[in-house]
């Protein structure tokens, strides 16, 4: 096995890459579990996204459009995610799922004539400066302008979450809406506001694996990113920098393993392939094991202003 | 209680009419595909062939088909349905369905299925696969020929005979050209996954890889190495010439047609018999897509050279002087590979360096 063939800049340039999505849905779910709110649509959300933002790339041949338009279909689809669990009182979890379900057939059904078609992709930004840094201006600020803005959206959520009046009031909803709603916050429309932002988010993620990554449209591309979204928040504490780490904890992994094989490592492949799974669960026991992991009070819980 | 009775009845009624659907005007052929029809690789082939089967018949022929379907149990609930719906003939276009092909079969004796690349045959069913390996051959030779950094990436699907063959084919004609050359090999366990199948080729290509030959269906590979500008490619399955001349130099282009043309015939005139079918370049099942400009005018020549050669037979893709990879011999100097050992081919040859993983 030959390791010196695998170039530690290259391979931190396109975990940050491989990670970008996932980093970006499970901000958005960490937002919506602060409000209090389990939703486990992400996947869904971000099948339809991935779609929605490829089908209008394609058709303008911006894919900045493609991104907005995607982050709008995704906090679309969270609507109605929260009109069913914010005022129709219904069950989060059997909600979420259904929202998954739904999202996968209806990528499928919108995605039928976008197969096998090519779409413009985001260009990578070269900033000024920076990307001229000998080995770290190649591994940092060589990527397309997506990648900095979720860091720069990771650092913006945590900022709102712990300096400003808002986050405050959003971690009080998560923690205990009977007592933010006796302080007179409007709890309902707080949450709602959270779930919009979660679906955008998860939008944008999967717009990023149909523009950015592939790019190029495929029925169930996003393959199971959702679900390691909703592990990445508890394996980070609901703790936005925590998820910064965990998705590139996780996507590194993943690129790992391909560089791995490609280096002819004497490891069993099928060992490989599960790692990146392996090493998340590791560390959510891990993490589990040592008891209070902050997770918000009422996270989950039906709220009504009458009880 | 009843919907199984129901179900049964209808599963009997199907069965009496199959075998006199040959009487009728219309003969209905059924399309299983592992991916779906938009691919761009290997699903896309098929689907052309099916096209050239409704363009020749016209209104004697009906089909259908099913995309995307899974490789196991589903495969044999959607062949069944096909069966029942009154099929007389069923093509099964993926190696994992050579099982459940046996299977569905078994219980339509008289309806026909033809399953692709696989080795199991039965009084109803044929087989059906082309000499990709004539092709993988071609590609080696240009592989070699162009790398520059000698790092040659092969993105695999799964470890099969017809997956091995062609990484064998390829990297003995890479071998030949270039002493130096080194193959990274990838199993991405996929046929068509766009997402792993883009983050295998960027793996090797920060490997150091400059060209990338890939046995897996989208053309996510394609992409990647548009994107990193200097990567050779091939097309899979397809002629995916949207992404020449470069990085795409040439491709391996799957012609199904004229099988499935004659295979409709023969069910409509009552000769279908079960065959076992292995066509390549000559017989044009497999094609070589354009070499495009790219390709420095020699080596496209040689290449040439070499297609016509496999194309007349004059020169077979395996010819000795070849070596298993533990360095014990297999064909001798001039001695040429029995069909019987390439179906069943599991081993590497020399010089290629890993295991294939079981």
């Amino acid at each position: 096995m030959d390791l010196s063939s695998i170039n530690p800049v290259l391979l931190i340039a396109s975990l940050m890459v491989s990670a970008t999505p996932i980093l970006l849905a499970a901000l958005g779910e960490l937002v919506v579990e602060k409000s209090g709110v389990l939703n486990l649509g992400v996947e869904g959300m971000m099948i339809t996204g991935a779609i929605c933002g490829f089908a209008i790339g394609v058709n303008t041949g911006s894919p900045v459009l493609g991104f907005m338009f995607s982050a709008l279909c995704g906090a679309l689809l969270s609507l109605a995610f929260g009109i069913l669990t914010q005022y129709l009182l219904s069950n989060q979890v059997a909600t979420g799922l259904g929202l998954t379900l739904v999202g996968l057939g209806l990528s499928s059904l919108i995605g039928k004539p976008y197969e096998g078609i090519k779409s413009p992709t985001l260009q990578k930004m070269e900033l000024p400066l920076l990307s001229d840094i000998p080995i770290f201006g190649k591994m940092f600020f060589s990527h397309d302008p997506m990648v900095y803005f979720s860091v720069a959206l990771v650092a913006a959520v945590w900022a709102v979450l712990k300096f400003s009046r808002a986050g405050l009031i959003l971690r009080a909803v998560g923690e205990s809406h009977d007592a933010a709603h006796a302080l007179g916050y409007k709890v309902v429309r707080i949450r709602m506001l959270a779930i919009l932002f979660g679906g955008a988010c998860a939008g944008l993620a999967g717009a990023y694996i149909s523009l950015v990554r592939v790019p190029q449209w495929t029925e169930g591309m996003t393959a199971g990113a959702g679900w390691i979204a909703l592990a990445i928040v508890v394996f980070a504490s609901w703790k936005p920098w925590r998820i910064l780490i965990g998705a590139y904890l996780f996507g590194g992994v993943t690129v790992l393993q391909l560089n791995l094989q490609a280096a002819g490592a004497k490891v069993p492949i099928e060992v490989l392939s599960m790692s990146p799974y392996l090493i998340t669960i590791t560390v959510l026991v891990i993490i589990s094991a040592r008891g209070n992991h902050g997770a918000p009070a009422a996270l989950g819980k039906i709220f009504h202003a009458s009880r | 209680m009843k919907r199984r009775t129901l179900l049964a009845s209808a599963a009997a009624v199907a069965l009496a009419f199959s075998g006199t659907a040959m009487a009728e005007d219309k003969t209905k052929v059924g399309f299983v595909f592992v991916g779906p029809v938009g691919d761009g690789g290997w699903t896309y082939e098929h689907n052309k062939g099916r096209l050239a089967v409704e363009a020749e018949f016209g209104d004697k022929v009906e089909t259908v088909f099913q995309e995307s379907v899974p490789e196991g149990a589903d495969a044999e609930r959607v062949m069944a349905q096909m069966a029942l719906s009154g099929a007389d003939l069923i093509f099964t276009t993926s190696f994992g369905y050579m099982d459940p092909t046996i299977n569905v079969a078994k219980k339509f004796p008289d309806v026909k299925f033809e399953h692709a690349t696989g080795y199991k045959q039965a009084d109803n069913v044929s087989v059906y696969s082309a000499r990709f390996y004539e092709g993988r051959a071609v590609q080696g030779h240009i592989a070699g020929k162009m790398t520059k950094t000698n790092k040659v990436g092969y993105i695999a699907s799964f470890p099969i005979p017809e997956v091995i063959r062609g990484i064998n084919s390829a990297y003995i004609h890479a071998k030949r050209v270039n002493p130096d050359v080194e193959f990274s090999i990838v199993w991405a366990y996929t046929w068509f996954d766009p997402a792993k199948e883009a983050d295998a080729a960027q793996a090797l290509i920060e490997q150091g890889a400059d060209v990338i030959l890939q046995h897996t269906d989208s053309t996510a590979p394609q992409a990647a190495a548009e994107a990193a500008g200097n990567v050779v490619t091939f097309g899979q399955a397809s002629d995916m010439a949207e992404f020449g001349p470069f990085p795409r130099v040439s491709s391996i282009i799957d012609d199904w047609a004229p099988y499935y043309i004659a295979r409709t015939q023969a069910v409509m005139d009552g000769t279908w018999e079960s065959t076992s079918t292995w066509d390549g370049i000559g017989a044009g099942m497999v094609a070589i897509g354009e070499i495009s400009d790219a390709v420095p005018a020699d080596v496209k020549d040689e290449a040439l050279a070499l297609v016509a050669a496999l194309r007349d037979g004059s020169y077979h893709a395996f010819t000795g002087p070849i070596n298993k990879q533990d360095g014990s011999a297999w064909l001798a100097e001039g001695e040429t590979a029995d069909d019987g050992t390439l179906a069943g081919m599991s081993f590497y040859v020399e010089g290629i360096t890993g295991d294939i993983p079981n």
